[in-house]
């Protein structure tokens, strides 16, 4: 919402300058955007009197101009062919910074002719692009006066960001109000006494709205006969060109202004142009409609028109039509002033598409005396601007009911606001703003203004009194704290999360952040098909899938980065992933991408590619961080389809599935247009057992062996297909309360090694708690360790 | 003993000749082995006669500890300068780059939340999580934004799918969905912090389809505005870690808060950069006001005996505000050479004890 500060003054008897109403709009609520003083920049640029123009001796396109600035008679050279003798034009004297090019004017000589100064363009005023000629005024215009004021460009704009709940404030009255609430000024009476009609209006109003009479509750008509229509007055166009409108006709510009000036929307059809009586009725499946900005509507039953004979001739409350517009030739008008259901315009405008003036207004709610007054307002101001003679009213419908009371306990300004206000000053306000209230030193009782349908219990009258009293009177209070020392913030899983994130950091990966939403293509190789994931109204294609995994955001992220010249990149991202769209499928994932090689070429540590062991390192640090007991884990090699077949694992605890790891799949990398390898983890947090509540935070009692432990390596052959990990468990069950350790050291095939067949050797750690091992013992605990791993492996010593 | 001399200056020049350890060793030996030269010499004392014996003795004693030390004094040397020719064998080029240990970063939003936390668990919240795909009741009508409320535009909403009954789930558009959640939930007092994404269909310089908020909700019997301007001016002097920051509440509105707020915090312009703290200039922070009645009996709450504050921030314009971080798009774009420098240290977790400004 802009206005002007003159427009402002027409309701609100002020001296406050643009400084101060927009300090004091602010400061009550209705925050102000922007003042733009166009004056400020034209205040040097004075009315000049081209008193000879005659050709330059040394220039075929050049004139000399002596013109007069009121103060003297000064020469300057002209280049606009429009300089002429007689002329009044806006001139410049050296020194002036010229808006349109941001430099400043020098006097100098022009091809042998002195020039001390410049009759000016609008695009050199930085008011326009028109640069064809120099401005030309009315020969009226007063030589040496301000062109700015003249020009109405003196006048401050104040462009005010309007809440949606302040309908009454999408005018220039409504703010006037709010000001004069704030102590800025008084509010002028408005004038709305009825125009008295001279005849009868021929068009009458008809609502076919069976069962729905709500979408309109009442509509005012008024004919206007013998008008002229035309060009507004200048005062008229400056004031709607300043607040960013074009100026079309009187008639236009008469109900552009009610609108802004009163929050009022109207509209004039061309009496003419109707045939039949004016219908307000919902449209017909499909009826189409040219409207205003030139475009053509679909419509259907939900949308309200105002129709005639031939149809629908305006959208209801949104925008008018084409076909019914007023126009230089018009004579006659038939004006519109409606109430309409607010969520009806606003649906109507949503499904249509249409912003405008009207609408705004309409969808927040519109003054319900507004319908009556209007009709006057808006005739008084056609018959001033064209003439001619109104009908008197043609209403039909009722007012809507809007007399309401609301109570306010002003120990309920103190409990919810924090500060006490006096009954008085409360009641100032209240009255102020168009409250009237009755009421005692406890409760005022407010009666509610037919502008205000947003007042509808005590907080919104304790906001009411506060915003206007002050919100920075309102004394700063600390919180009350249960203790002095605070309390934990996070639950143990949130906790255990946070640190995910920085171990995973620890470990030399990026932490990214990634959109939750991505392309179809990038979803479809992680298992991202569920039609119901996806977005029915995405703001590009790019976008429209809920992600199935943290992983492609990833492994687009690496693509990018390796084509920025960053191959070897280490991202992961602790974030969700929806499996369905319910609450509890959307779970927490930690995963993370290592692409490329391991480092950089280096003299000392020579880089490898990346592969699954790297993924499966990662995966168990962030297993430890969030308190998982990996030793317990086995690994599975059944992880997802998007991980390579046969160099991908599962990570499970009992039955379940805590994280996956592994090299993708070339098909999946393929997808994604992505160079491998790529080794790649998935965490699933929330898999991840709470951890058990603890009396207390005391640790189990350390027990360190006093007896020296011993190591013994062993060499099994085994069938390719068994995993070292079965030998190793299979060991460390030989005697759970011996074996200590079993690290795998060694794996061989090939040369010495029959096919299909590999050799692995392990190095088991035997700890006796109670004394030395002897070698009988070492020797016993050794025959269990190979006769349980040939149980679990069908494997062999290795001799 | 004429003897002695000669031994002496033998046994002395063999010394001073060895030049090993296996050299000096074998000295050793020969001079005061089982058959060395001394001990022998040693052995001749018993033919002497008695009144001889005793000058003797002490003679070859003295040659003994003599040659003894000589012998000490050598082998040191010789160690020492065998030291010193393996070390400056064993010298290594220490300007090489060591074996590469990357450090990994965490991103600013993370580290910021961290921060935000922090500060808020210092005031008694705890931390509180809800769902990013939400119903239309919990993410707009139960904050008492009904269907084709105005503010509704204001937040261009994703939807998911219609369903077949003609509902249709939405992503959030902010975290305040989760205020809803949590009164319902729990009755008061209810103090929380909920970070999280949230989703608005918008997408230009600076607006993301997805960026974070953090919302705060307190509800009990006696909080007021007071409190609520004591909560945020203390949480906007901690986080931008200025103590006289300026700030100022205005007038605004927001369906789910009556009434409501916005804040705005001092910062200077001058010199074409954006300082927070005193200046001429005010920047907006943060929309917060007290919980809406409707939206407290909404949740099962009564509204004549509770009351309270909820206010709502983006966590990007924050952290961009507080780290000169340009442009909001650059949050998403996983661009290492970002994520480096805007990122932070892993073990660097912002503490009130350590301090939150890194």
């Amino acid at each position: 919402m802009k206005l002007t500060l003159s427009w402002l003054e027409d309701h609100l008897d002020t001296t406050a300058k643009a400084d101060e109403v927009a300090a004091t709009l602010t400061r009550i609520g209705l925050e102000v955007e922007g003042v733009e003083d166009r004056g400020r920049a034209l205040a040097a640029f004075v009315v000049g009197h081209v008193v000879e123009a005659r050709q330059h001796p040394n220039a075929d396109r050049l004139r000399l101009c002596r013109v007069d600035t009121g103060a003297e008679t000064i020469q300057v050279v002209c280049g606009a062919p429009n300089a002429r003798t007689g002329m009044k034009g806006v001139f410049a004297k050296p020194g002036t910074r010229i808006p349109g090019t941001g430099m400043v004017l020098q006097a100098g000589i022009i091809r042998g002719e002195a020039s001390n100064g410049m009759l000016c363009s609008e695009r050199e005023l930085g008011l326009s692009d028109e640069h064809e000629g120099i401005i030309e005024l009315a020969a009226d215009a007063p030589i040496g006066a301000p062109f700015a004021r003249l020009a109405g460009l003196d006048d401050p704009v104040i462009e005010v960001s309007i809440t949606p709940n302040r309908s009454d404030c999408a005018s220039v009255r409504g703010i006037a109000r709010d000001l004069a609430a704030a102590g800025l000024g008084r509010l002028k009476p408005l004038d709305t006494t009825p125009v008295p009609g001279t005849f009868e209006s021929p068009l009458r109003w008809r609502r076919d709205l069976p069962g729905n009479g709500d979408a309109c509750p009442m509509v005012v008509g008024r004919s206007f006969r013998g008008l002229r229509n035309g060009p507004s007055p200048a005062w008229l166009q400056n004031r709607l060109r300043a607040v960013g409108l074009r100026p079309i006709s009187a008639l236009v510009d008469v109900t552009n202004y009610v609108t802004l000036d009163l929050g009022r929307p109207l509209h004039v059809f061309d009496a003419a142009k109707l045939v039949g009586q004016p219908t307000m009725r919902f449209a017909r499946p499909g009826e189409t409609i040219a409207a205003l900005d030139g475009k053509t509507y679909t419509l259907d039953p939900a949308v309200l028109v105002i129709a005639d004979d031939r149809g629908a001739r305006s959208i209801a409350g949104v925008m008018g039509g084409e076909s019914s517009k007023t126009e230089d030739a018009t004579t006659s008008v038939f004006l519109e002033v409606a109430l309409f259901d607010p969520i009806c315009v606003a649906a109507t405008g949503r499904k249509l598409g249409i912003v405008s003036d009207a609408r705004y207004r309409f969808e927040r709610g519109v003054d319900p005396t507004s319908a009556i007054w209007g009709a006057e307002v808006a005739a008084r101001m056609i018959l001033a601007l064209c003439g001619g003679e109104a009908s008197t009213l043609a209403a039909t419908g009722v007012e809507p009911g809007w007399t309401r009371s609301q109570t306010l306990r002003l120990a309920r300004i103190a409990g919810l606001g924090g500060i006490a206000v006096e009954a008085a000053e409360a009641r100032r306000i209240l009255d102020a703003l168009g409250f009237e209230t009755t009421g005692d030193a406890a409760t005022i009782t407010a009666h509610v203004p037919p502008w205000r349908p947003d007042i509808h219990g005590e907080a919104d009258l304790v906001e009411e009194v506060l915003r206007i009293h002050g919100f920075d009177k309102i004394p700063v209070v600390p919180m009350h704290r249960e203790t002095i020392v605070g309390k934990p913030a996070l639950t143990p899983v949130q906790r255990r999360t946070a640190l995910v994130r920085r171990a995973l950091a620890g470990r030399g990966m990026v932490e990214a952040v990634t959109f939750s939403f991505l392309s179809a293509r990038l979803a479809a190789p992680f298992g991202g098909t569920d039609p119901a994931l996806r977005i029915a109204n995405p703001i590009s294609a790019d976008l429209d899938t809920m992600r199935p995994s943290v992983l492609p955001n990833l492994v687009d992220a690496a693509r990018r980065n390796a084509a920025r010249g960053f191959a070897d990149s280490a991202l992961f991202e602790v974030g969700p992933q929806y499996a369905n769209d319910t609450p509890e499928g959307q779970t927490t994932i930690a995963g993370g991408v290592r692409a490329g090689a391991s480092g950089s070429r280096h003299w000392n540590a020579p880089p490898r590619p990346v592969d699954a062991f790297d993924a499966k390192a990662d995966a168990i640090a962030a297993l430890i961080a969030l308190g998982v007991a990996t030793d317990g884990l086995q690994t599975t090699t059944d992880a997802p389809a998007w991980y390579h077949p046969g160099r991908s694992g599962t990570l499970r605890q009992g039955p379940s599935a805590l994280a996956w790891f592994g090299e993708l799949h070339p098909a999946a990398l393929a997808a994604l247009d992505v160079a491998g390898p790529i080794a790649a983890f998935e965490v699933m947090v929330d898999a991840v057992p709470e951890p058990k509540a603890r009396r207390g935070a005391a640790r189990p009692l350390i027990r360190v062996s006093a007896f020296q432990p011993v190591v013994r390596d062993f060499a099994f052959l085994v069938d390719d297909a068994i995993g070292a990990g079965q030998i190793v468990r299979a060991a460390k069950g030989a005697d759970r309360k011996l074996v200590a350790d079993v690290a795998v050291f060694d794996i061989y095939a090939g040369k010495g090694v029959e096919a299909g067949k590999k050799s692995v050797a392990i190095a088991v750690t035997l700890q006796p708690s109670e004394a030395t091992l002897t070698d009988a013992e070492i020797e016993a605990i050794g025959a269990r360790i190979v006769a349980a791993i040939t149980k679990a492996t069908g494997g062999a010593l290795r001799g | 003993m004429q003897n002695i001399d000669q031994i002496r200056t033998e046994l002395l020049a063999e010394i001073a000749a060895a030049a090993t350890a296996d050299d000096i060793e074998r000295v050793r030996v020969a001079a005061l082995g089982r058959k060395g030269s001394v001990t022998e010499l040693t052995k001749t004392i018993g033919a002497l006669a008695p009144e001889e014996r005793r000058a003797a003795g002490a003679l070859i004693n003295v040659l003994k500890d003599e040659i003894a030390a000589a012998i000490e004094a050598r082998k040191t040397a010789i160690e020492t300068g065998a030291l010193s020719a393996r070390l400056a064998r064993e010298r290594i080029d220490v300007t090489l780059p060591a074996r590469p240990e990357t450090e990994g970063r965490i991103h600013p939003i993370s580290q910021v939340v961290d921060e935000l936390v922090g500060i808020f668990a210092e005031m008694g919240f705890a931390f509180a999580e809800g769902p990013h795909i939400e119903t239309d009741e919990h993410n707009f009508t139960a904050l008492n934004i009904p269907p084709e409320h105005p503010a509704r535009q204001d937040h261009d909403t994703f939807y998911l799918p219609e369903k077949a009954d003609g509902t249709r789930l939405l992503l959030r558009t902010h975290t305040s969905s989760v205020q809803i959640r949590s009164m319902r939930k729990a009755q008061p007092p209810i103090r929380i912090i909920v970070p999280g994404r949230t989703f608005r269909a918008d997408h230009d310089a600076t607006h993301s389809p997805m960026f974070h908020q953090i919302e705060g909700l307190v509800v009990d019997e006696t909080t007021h505005m007071g409190h609520l301007k004591g909560c945020l001016i203390e949480f906007c002097r901690a986080f931008f870690d200025v103590d006289d920051l300026p700030v100022r509440f205005r007038p605004s509105f927001f369906p789910f808060t009556e009434p409501s707020a916005e804040m705005d915090i001092g910062c200077s312009r001058e010199g074409g950069g954006l300082t927070i703290g005193k200046g001429a200039d005010w920047l907006e922070i943060l929309g917060c006001g007290m919980v809406h009645p409707k939206v407290l009996a909404n949740c099962g709450i009564d509204p004549a005996r509770y009351q309270g504050f909820a206010f709502g921030l983006g966590i990007e314009r924050v952290a961009m505000l507080k780290y000169g971080i340009p442009d909001l798009r650059t949050f998403y774009e996983s661009d290492l050479r970002w994520l480096r420098h805007y990122g932070f240290a892993p073990y660097d977790v912002p503490t009130i004890a350590g301090g939150l400004t890194r």
